[in-house]
């Protein structure tokens, strides 16, 4: 097994991480916990197989996974936002909600052979570059995005006004809400955009990947995605790093066994959330600093009222 | 039981109370009743949906049945098994190993009532039958299957979690492997889980790229089916049949059919001769079966599985005789013994000449 099939498979792995963990670090820089991030997973999945079946074509199976994944986020920001429902207890049921919701509206797709699936890029003479060929430019464009979107998140954060808004709506809400911004308003944007992502995510699932459509077939990945958010430390491109990390557990832990290395895969598999504690010690470590750390105003619904 | 996963159980258990309703006029004191729990999901192929198909052979043979699926192998089962009993269903057929400690309890509180579980048997009494298949068997078919077809003599395995029943169905895989392919390979790989599609498939992906050319499982989902159907390699399935999955390179796979260990405890009760402990089904009465063959399987390959499978059913052949060594070398059953059948298996911790692989022990 060559470097190149390793990497290319680490990053196939990381992709539905990818999308459903900074959907999930989006949501929890505008300062809401949103723990549903399985079951979103889970409906954009079951909604991108049957979008794809419906009308034969796997981008609008992928468009399907966006919209459904954005109106089960909406739910969600209805609850927490204007209702102020418990940001916990309602991200758990959303979890029970989305897993319960998808093998019901796919109970008839189980099995069915898929009419169109996400096929890998041919971009001719970079395809031949040797390492960045096969492990970068021949994957398929959702993996693509899932590398372009860390970056292009991160340039958000940094530079421009609306993403200082969207640090300042975890942070501190009642500032931006004292300049005049509508913090409700961009919460809902947020909270809606950020489970799009999570839908996207889930559907890399059922429509690249395996590609089928299997009740439970995320078997726990969203829950890895809340991990990864605060492996990352809140930050786009270490989160994205902490998913191909994760990847390449997954892709690695198959190689040791067939080189008949001896570590136990059992230890592998703990390896990236022992990893996470760690890092989560860390930031406990160095909030007092102010340096690493999730934002201050996280999982407190915002009430003008109270401030 | 979570609300919106009771929902659909709930609606199902309600109308299968209204067709109940319905015949109750003329039932008698001795009706039997049978209520099935199950650990996974019916409707997705694999371990729970098996033995939904069990249920309907009885529901068929005219059996008053209804089921709850999805309840966690944990006391969960506990509210599920009593709101059952006080419905008045008198056999109580709770499918997932994991749940026999409740179960027993439950069993020894209503000793007028029947309880089937899982085997091996680890919480007895004298009203629980724990029932299994001696899947090891179609295993070994199977294995005759891969060894012919593979050309790289290169097979591999992917299991879920290293038990002695996974084990030994490795084994008797490699054991049919070997008696129609001496020269070839088994390559393991374990994903420490039962039901993971994402990762089974990397798994099956990997054994391919390792030069595998025929992806044998013990797992819960398609997803190494897929992972060798993708990349041009022959799949073996387990538990369900995966044709749909990939018509064109599905090999076969073994398959649950519960209905004749089922049907055997009904009548048991029935003729008042119910014995407690195990029961294992196999070859013999069809517990265990293979998916239907791929057309390309050789017609001197389907002549030998149907003569073996007699054989094995009749207790005329037998793969597990002497000598055989571990992958270590090691002798672990000497010329002119053999294996005792269940008994034997439920401690299997080798693996036999042939596979490349070990058992993780941790540390």
């Amino acid at each position: 097994m060559s470097l190149e099939f390793l990497l290319a498979a680490a990053l196939i792995s990381s992709t539905p991480l990818a999308y459903a963990a900074l959907g999930e670090l989006v949501i929890e820089r505008a300062g809401i916990v949103n723990l549903g991030v399985e079951g979103t997973m889970l409906i954009g999945a079951v909604a991108g197989f049957i979008g794809a079946q419906i009308t034969g074509s796997a981008w609008a199976g992928v468009l399907a996974a966006l919209v459904c994944g954005a109106l089960f986020g909406g739910a969600f920001a209805m609850l927490t936002i204007t209702a102020r429902l418990d940001q916990v207890v309602a991200g758990l049921a959303f979890t029970v909600l989305g897993r319960g919701l998808s093998s019901y509206i796919g109970a008839g797709f189980v099995g069915v052979p898929p009419r169109a699936v996400i096929h890998k890029l041919n971009l001719g003479v970079l395809g031949h570059v040797p390492v960045l060929g096969p492990v970068i430019f021949g994957q398929d464009p959702l993996v693509l995005g899932a590398i372009l979107l860390p970056v292009l998140l991160s340039l958000y954060l940094r530079f421009t006004r609306m993403g200082l808004v969207l640090m300042a709506l975890g942070e501190t809400p009642e500032v931006v809400d004292s300049l005049g911004i509508p913090v409700i308003l961009l919460r809902y944007a947020y909270v809606i955009s950020g489970s799009a992502l999570m839908g996207v995510g889930g559907a890399y699932l059922s429509l690249a990947y395996i590609p089928s459509w299997i009740e439970n077939i995320t078997a726990g990945r969203g829950w890895i995605a809340i991990a990864l958010v605060i492996f990352g430390t809140w930050r786009p491109l270490w989160v994205f790093g902490g998913a191909v990390l994760f990847g390449l557990v997954d892709a690695v832990r198959f190689r040791v066994q067939l080189d008949n290395y001896p570590v136990d895969p059992h230890f592998l598999n703990m390896l990236p959330y022992l990893a996470t504690l760690l890092v989560l010690a860390l930031v406990a470590r160095s909030r007092a600093h102010g340096r690493l750390g999730g934002p201050a105003a996280l999982g407190a619904a915002y009430d003008r009222e109270r401030r | 039981m979570t609300l919106p996963r009771l929902l659909p159980t709930t609606a199902r258990i309600l109308l299968a109370g209204a067709a109940l309703g319905a015949s109750l006029a003329v039932a008698d004191a001795d009706e039997i009743k049978a209520a099935f729990i199950y650990s996974g999901p019916v409707g997705t192929p694999g371990w729970t949906n098996q033995q939904d198909l069990g249920r309907r052979c009885l529901a068929a043979d005219g059996v008053k049945t209804a089921f709850v699926d999805k309840v966690p192998e944990n006391a969960d089962v506990l509210p599920v098994e009593r709101d059952f009993l006080g419905q008045g269903y008198n056999v109580i057929f709770a499918d997932g190993f994991g749940y026999q400690p409740f179960t027993q309890q439950l069993a020894k509180q209503n000793p007028d009532k029947f309880f089937v579980g899982v085997a091996p048997n680890i919480a007895p009494a004298p009203n629980i039958v724990d029932l299994y298949g001696k899947l090891w068997d179609g295993r070994y078919l199977t294995g005759l299957i891969a060894g012919t077809m593979t050309k790289s003599n290169t097979i591999g395995f992917v299991a879920a979690e290293p038990i002695p029943t996974v084990i030994a169905g490795i084994n008797a895989f490699t054991l049919g492997v070997r008696a129609v392919n001496p020269k070839a390979k088994i390559k393991l790989l374990w994903t420490l889980s039962w039901f993971d599609p994402p990762a089974e498939k990397q798994a099956a992906v990997s054994l391919v790229q390792a030069g595998a050319d025929v992806v044998a499982q013990h797992q819960d989902s398609p997803g190494p089916v897929q992972g060798a159907s993708s990349n041009g390699a022959w799949a073996i399935g387990s538990e369900s049949d995966l044709t749909s999955f990939a018509p064109d390179k599905y090999l076969t796979g073994t398959v649950w059919n519960w209905c004749p260990l089922y049907r055997g405890v009904i009548a048991s009760i029935r003729d008042h001769t119910f014995k407690p402990g195990m029961k294992y089904g196999g070859l013999d009465d069809g517990t265990v079966a293979l998916a239907p063959l791929n057309k390309a399987v050789p017609a001197s390959v389907r002549e030998l599985i149907d003569k073996r499978r007699a054989e094995i059913a009749a207790g005329k052949f037998d793969y597990w005789k002497g000598p055989l060594k571990d992958n270590q070398g090691k002798v672990v059953v000497a010329e002119g013994h053999t294996i005792s059948g269940p008994a034997d298996i439920g401690h299997m911790n080798w693996l036999v000449d042939g596979v490349v692989g070990s058992i993780p022990r941790g540390k």
